[in-house]
């Protein structure tokens, strides 16, 4: 479902946001008081909803997807940058100042049986906006107001629904309660958090279809955060894939989903599960998991999982040490346990750098190391880690193995999409050669 | 815990309840009579008899009356006790679990402190130092015994908000716009209050038992104020060597009542509030053979 | 043909509760022979998870269980608690939704392993214990350098590795894994399916795969069961049931789903039925578009059809059961909002 997003002036615009959570460090350090690091959440976003559109905000676990939901809600306090609602600047505003805002921007969150009160029947719990913003003064005033929000998310015999309570009601029931309570203010735009993902196959349909219908009605604007990309092509005008805080790509519907340019869009692509008799497990997929946001990969943060990475991705000494323990799951034991003993602790690559120092294990030398190192590159010409490598070295006591300067990715219009990889940016090749 | 155990506590803990409250008419004197409408002077350490049901004390004191005021003395410093420990308790953990950071901290690490103050030791020092400024009545009594029970709701409260501050409802308060105050007023609190009632019987079963060691310390209430049963417990200690009984006996008999009773009634609530220690009656299933395939 | 690694006959379990008992479920039959993957789907509710947990004999307190679930010649149902719990592990390894509650967060991999290994296999020595974990982790793409490490180490896809892991180090013939993908990310799954999909391959080891999500079940598994309301209304190859439903619950959940190839929105009227009172005959007759006046008054009989697959349902027969008028339409009834899901 795709609708003409009329040409007005955007009714959102977020540029370059942060949202960084400070984290303590261990307990020596927390006693103190220190902050050591922090998890990069959303970390530099920027993208702009027009009204009337559905933008579709694809990610998964650890994306930051959620947080820049409620972030743009204020739920969250964005660290920098900006958030533009119909032009107007939100960040740096106080509570009060910004609690106008609140009747036009609305969530819905993901788990419906956590997202009622359970000590309020639902006509408290959806005239409760109401009261809040002093457009009712009672409760008993609102009952128009939330009867005619019950109808219109269909939870009709309206007097059946005003007195029950959340512990009444079934899944699909009480997403469509929150939707009442989401609309009932009159918002613009909604925020969507995995809205379905907690229901039922057979009902997903339903409570979708509400929102659309909501949105024809109600003239309403949807950012529409989800990890299903099935559902997002269904109800999503434009798309933007998150990766660990950040937009990898972004353009209308179907151009992402017809011709998918970031490698990780790729594989999400052909990851999903579909009831499908003909397809079989996709076998190509990326290695690895979502790594840890508070310590993020250098340069681009998906190299370390991409079969294309190349030379400027981001080449680092984690990413080395993540390759030697690859080997070692896959040789045989006699020869793990010899090559355990030529090898020291690993941990000092721990140390994100561009110069990594394998250290060699007691009675063992640096060439020793160097030669496991050989070894590993000879067995696997193809892994996309030698490409950056633009030195190695062997020492007494180390194997040295230097990698070449990296590009942060930008990212960059190509045709109708926009996509932050260096694939496609040629700017940056051409400084790799 | 079986039910008719729970009444039975129910019942004890209304019948104090009632003594305290009728108490001048149930009681067949006042709590401080030693002689009777002639003038006459009653018989001191007088044995159980027609006229004094329990006996008389060494005052000449009606030993049955002064376990009837007792009653309202235990009553009444137990129930301002809990009020006043609830009033602060309450509130302070709500605040603290709710808005976090360095309030939270420092009244974390205060309460903590507070806890860690052996509570029978901490009433008497309360007790001791509040009686300057207030007198030795109920109101100190009951401030005293208090203290120590405010950090255990806001832990208990804390604790409780803590654990629900993340939950969706909770966020969708905020993004309607409720301010602070509403949010954890219509949100927080009416869910984190069911621990409370269970919590208030069981610590009102240890304020009988706090206010009766202060009064047998002789930091309780002053005995000219009211009629209280750990003080007569303290008087009836030199009696016990020449044979008298019965002075000792009843308010020991009081004490032991009404703190079994409450701690009945606690545990019950308990068993009724918190579903999963409640045993359901759930009957083993019998498999109907099966139908007959025609 | 090789015998069936488990045969489960006419099973039921209902359990207790306050309302009455729940027929969660309620005369279930299948086959897994080795090698061979079978996937049970269906919606919250229909019992799959009952199921799941009734054949490893982990049933709630006053729940009931008869029929047959013959294992290697004998019957688990009625077994003792001992000698079903000598079959966990080394002859039936389980994997759950969340790896937390198999792995002690307080001890270490390596002492996982090896705890598990001593208790039922004793003979081995440290040295073998060490080899065999450290193979199978291997498999399972976990670093031995990291064998020493924490559950609370890992993460989330990790640790569900791991459990698959502490399944097979046993090298059981039958595993069954309970939503073992529903909490991992996308990518991590088709990761997780893969190593599943390996199993039967290398190992013969015979997988049910209980689930809610037909997507995984098509690409992973041979052969689909699908409940509804504690029943198995249609089982068959996969690539029959997909291609080719019989069943009208089948055929409508199928178009319910969304995937990149939906073009408009289906969904099924009405709600998966209260298992303390199914409705009467066809437990699915009062929301199915196909419903004829026999469905409600006689219980469906299983049947097989020429596809392959076996259904429960009166559109494919016996004839001679169905008595006259008994296939003219029903009215389907019409739900209120305040019925459905």
């Amino acid at each position: 479902m795709q609708t003409k997003p009329e040409s007005r002036p955007p009714l959102l615009e977020v540029t370059d946001l942060k949202t960084h959570f400070p984290l303590r460090g261990s307990f020596g350090q927390r006693l103190l008081g220190r902050e050591t690091g922090s998890v990069r959440a959303v970390d530099g976003v920027s993208l702009s909803l027009r009204r009337g559109e559905v933008l579709g905000l694809v990610g998964e676990s650890g994306s930051g997807k959620t947080t820049l939901g409620r972030t743009i809600l204020r739920l969250a306090e964005p660290t920098s940058g900006s958030i533009r609602f119909e032009g107007q600047e939100v960040v740096g505003l106080s509570e009060p100042a910004f609690r106008p805002f609140r009747r036009r921007i609305q969530i819905v969150f993901q788990d419906p049986h956590a997202s009622l009160n359970p000590a309020m029947d639902l006509w408290t719990a959806i005239g409760h906006p109401l009261i809040v913003h002093g457009i009712i003064k009672d409760r008993e005033a609102t009952r128009d107001a939330v009867g005619a929000a019950l109808t219109r998310v269909g939870l009709t015999p309206v007097d059946q629904f005003l007195h029950k309570y959340p512990s009444d009601l079934s899944g699909g029931q009480k997403q469509r309660a929150v939707l009442a309570r989401a609309i009932i203010l009159g918002p613009d735009l909604l925020v969507a958090d995995e809205p379905v993902s907690m229901l039922d196959m057979s009902v997903r349909a339903k409570i979708l279809e509400l929102m659309i219908e909501l949105k024809r009605e109600l003239d309403l604007t949807y950012l529409y955060i989800t990890h299903d990309l099935a559902t997002a092509k269904f109800f999503c005008d434009r798309i933007a894939i998150m990766y660990l805080g950040r937009i990898v790509e972004t353009g209308p519907t179907t151009e992402i989903f017809e011709n998918p340019r970031h490698p990780y869009t790729a594989s999400l692509l052909r990851a999903i599960p579909d009831p499908d008799p003909d397809r079989t497990t996709p076998r190509d997929l990326p290695r690895g998991e979502v790594p840890d946001a508070a310590a993020p990969p250098l340069g681009c943060s998906f190299h370390p999982r991409c079969p294309r990475a190349f030379e400027i991705c981001g080449w680092e000494s984690r990413d080395l040490r993540d390759l030697i323990e690859a080997h070692w799951t896959r040789i045989p034991e006699e020869q793990y346990e010899r090559e355990r003993k030529l090898v020291g602790d690993l941990e000092v690559l721990e140390e994100p750098s561009l110069v990594a120092q394998v250290p060699a294990g007691r009675g063992a030398s640096g060439s020793d190391v160097g030669a496991i190192l050989r070894r590993m590159r000879d067995e696997d010409p193809d892994e996309p880690l030698w490409t950056g490598v633009r030195d190695t070295r062997v020492d007494d006591g180390h194997a040295e193995v230097t990698f070449g300067e990296w590009l942060e990715p930008l990212l960059l219009p190509d045709g109708d999409a926009e996509v932050a990889c260096h694939l496609y940016d040629e700017q940056a090749r051409s400084k790799a050669r | 815990m079986p039910r008719a155990v729970v009444w039975a506590g129910i019942v004890i803990t209304l019948a104090f309840v009632l003594l305290a409250i009728l108490a001048p008419l149930v009681a067949p004197y006042d709590f401080d009579t030693y002689r009777d409408a002639d003038g006459v002077r009653f018989v001191k350490q007088q044995a159980p008899s027609a006229e004094h049901l329990f006996g008389t004390n060494v005052m000449s004191t009606d030993v049955l009356s002064r376990v009837v005021f007792g009653s309202r003395t235990a009553v009444e410093v137990v129930v301002l006790a809990l009020l006043v420990s609830l009033a602060v308790g309450l509130p302070l953990g709500l605040v603290s679990g709710y808005h976090g950071g360095k309030l939270d901290r420092v009244l974390l690490l205060f309460m903590d402190a507070l806890i860690a103050f052996p509570s029978l030791l901490f009433a008497i020092v309360i007790a001791f130092l509040l009686s300057d400024s207030f007198g030795r009545g109920v109101l100190t009594a009951a401030l005293a015994i208090s203290i120590t029970y405010i950090p255990q709701y806001y832990r208990v409260v804390r604790n409780h908000v803590i654990s629900i501050r993340e939950e969706s409802y909770v966020d969708a308060a905020r993004a309607i716009g409720a301010k602070p105050r509403t949010v954890i007023r219509r949100y927080v609190l009416q869910n984190v209050i069911q621990n409370v009632p269970v919590l208030a019987t069981l610590n009102a079963a240890d304020a009988i038992l706090t206010l009766a060691a202060l009064g047998f310390l002789g930091y309780g209430i002053q005995p000219t104020e009211a009629a209280e049963w750990g003080y007569d417990i303290q008087r009836a200690i030199s009696d016990a060597g020449a044979g008298i009984w019965w002075t000792g006996l009843f308010p020991g008999l009081a004490i032991v009542l009404l703190v079994t009773g409450l701690t009945l009634v606690g545990e019950g609530l308990n068993d009724v509030m918190n579903p999963v220690i409640r045993r359901r009656p759930i009957r083993k299933v019998v498999l109907p053979p099966r139908a007959e395939q025609s | 043909m090789p015998d069936p690694v488990v045969s489960v006959r006419n099973l039921r379990i209902w359990y207790g509760t306050t309302r009455g008992p729940v027929r969660a479920v309620d005369d279930v039959s299948f086959d897994i022979k080795p090698g061979e993957t079978l996937g049970l789907v269906g919606e919250s509710g229909c019992g799959k998870s009952t199921l799941g947990r009734g054949l490893m004999g982990l049933l709630p307190e006053g729940a009931a269980m008869d029929g047959e679930i013959v294992y290697d010649g004998t019957n688990l149902v009625g077994l003792p608690a001992r000698e079903l719990r000598a079959l966990r592990g080394p002859h039936i390894g389980m994997i759950f939704q969340e790896p937390m509650t198999r792995l002690d967060p307080l001890m270490r991999i390596e002492t996982q392993f090896r705890e598990t290994l001593e208790t039922h296999e004793p003979d081995l020595s440290r040295d073998e214990i060490r080899k065999r974990s450290l193979e199978v982790l291997a498999g399972m793409g976990i670093p031995p350098t990291r064998f020493r490490q924490y559950p609370h180490e890992f993460s989330g896809g990790m640790r569900q590795r791991i459990m698959i892991a502490l399944a097979l180090v046993l090298r059981p013939k039958l595993v069954i894994a309970d939503e073992p993908t529903t909490a991992l990310d996308v990518l991590v799954e088709a990761q997780i399916l893969g190593i599943l999909a390996d199993l039967k391959r290398n190992f013969d080891t015979a997988l049910l795969l209980i689930t809610h999500n037909l997507g995984i079940v098509a690409e992973a598994c041979d052969n689909v069961a699908v409940m509804y309301a504690g029943q198995i209304v249609e089982e068959g190859r996969s690539d029959d049931v997909y291609r080719t439903p019989a069943h009208p619950y089948t055929r409508e959940l199928l178009r319910s789903i969304i995937s990149l190839s939906t073009t408009g929105l289906q969904y099924i009227p009405g709600a998966p039925p209260d298992l303390t009172d199914p409705p009467s005959g066809c437990h699915f007759h009062p929301r199915c578009p196909d419903v004829m006046q026999v469905c409600p008054r006689q219980d469906p009989v299983e049947m097989p059809i020429e596809t392959g697959q076996r259904v429960l349902c009166w559109l494919h027969g016996p004839e001679k059961q169905i008595p006259s008028g008994g296939r003219e339409k029903l009215e389907q009834q019409e739900f209120a909002l305040a019925d459905e899901a």
